[in-house]
């Protein structure tokens, strides 16, 4: 006679990826390596931000970059050639890097010779939100033109960073865009989250995102 | 999406949790998951099917109990719903609130044969 019970379970459903994030933070760690999680829609300017901040910091800190993406190695190849080590990872149509990829791509850089590795999640504004990674940070960039209404779109990504670029400031003259509209919904989900208005195209705003890098717990070791 | 990954990831729990009952079958899954969890019930249920083929949890049913996402006025307490498009506490029109629901997403239970 078989009988039916209920089983109490109470678990989270991605608990799994959350204890691999925790391997890797824990090889990052041993290795003195300190890492962020770029996350943004397709286009706000994840690589040029990349391009900037290696370009700046590549004279003092030993930099890596791992790339996600759907298709191709076009990211990874602009980091390389702004003087990151750079190393590509094509999800083959996942939305999202996951712990599992970021770990299988760990053991292919020289972490010994690495300070500060930065991963350039999937574009999307949804799915990378979900997904721990084991990164010591998280950043958001986001974008004038895609609008100012976006954090309260997709609260879910912007409830867990711990820092946000506003890219493309240089576009405000030609673009609608309601900064006090878009910074109410921000400090709502995020409060006091540190902010950063800038443009890779011109360069206003670098500055202050660099000096954030660089108070970051950044271990120079070379 | 990545509901696919999501799937094999409450199989492979439910899984554990039957095993662990010592379970012979799991007859059904009950999920919890919040509005900001960004999870589509009709493709877990897609994948659902095709992920539990063979194994002692094929045929079982998922149930899904949905949390709406909740804000409380940090000034006076009052507890809504998130909708519309701007955030502001509907008693007293404040902007300070904190989510308090709407981010969950676990396997409450299972039921199984033993």
């Amino acid at each position: 006679m078989s009988t039916l019970k209920r089983v109490q379970v109470v678990e989270n459903i991605l608990s799994a990826n959350d204890r691999l994030a925790a391997q890797n933070r824990t090889l990052l760690d041993a290795a003195g390596v300190f890492s962020l999680n770029f996350m943004a829609s397709p286009g706000a300017g994840k690589t040029s931000l990349i391009e900037a901040t290696v370009r700046a910091l590549a004279g003092h800190l030993r930099l890596a970059v791992i790339d996600g993406d759907i298709a191709t190695s076009l990211d990874a190849d602009r980091a390389a050639a702004a003087g990151a080590v750079a190393l590509q990872i094509n999800t083959g149509g996942d939305c999202h890097l996951d712990a599992v990829m970021l770990g299988q791509a760990l053991p292919q850089l020289d972490l010994a010779k690495v300070d500060l590795l930065i991963v350039e999640n999937v574009g999307n504004l949804v799915c990378p939100a979900s997904f721990q990674l084991g990164t010591h940070k998280s950043v958001l960039i986001a974008s004038i033109p895609e609008g100012d209404d976006k954090p309260y779109k997709y609260p879910g990504m912007y409830r867990g960073v711990d820092a946000l670029v506003i890219n493309k400031i240089d576009l405000l003259p030609y673009v609608p865009f309601r900064m006090d509209y878009f910074r109410q919904g921000v400090e709502i989900l995020n409060p006091g989250l540190t902010t950063f208005p800038l443009s890779c195209r011109t360069g206003e705003g670098l500055d202050a995102w660099l000096d954030w890098i660089s108070s970051l717990p950044v271990q120079p070791s070379h | 999406m990545h509901e696919l990954s999501v799937t094999q990831s409450i199989l492979e729990i439910a899984l554990r949790h039957a095993r662990q009952a010592g379970a012979s079958r799991v007859s059904s899954l009950h999920l919890v998951v919040g509005q900001l969890a960004s999870i589509v019930d009709d493709s877990v249920q897609f994948y659902w099917d095709i992920v539990a083929q063979g194994t002692p949890a094929q045929g079982a049913s998922l149930h899904f109990r949905r949390i709406p996402a909740e804000f409380e006025c940090r000034d006076c307490s009052t507890h809504f719903p998130l909708d519309g498009e701007t955030f502001a506490c509907p008693a007293c029109g404040s902007l300070k609130l904190k989510i308090t629901a709407g981010e969950e997403f676990y396997l409450e239970s299972i039921e199984v044969d033993i």
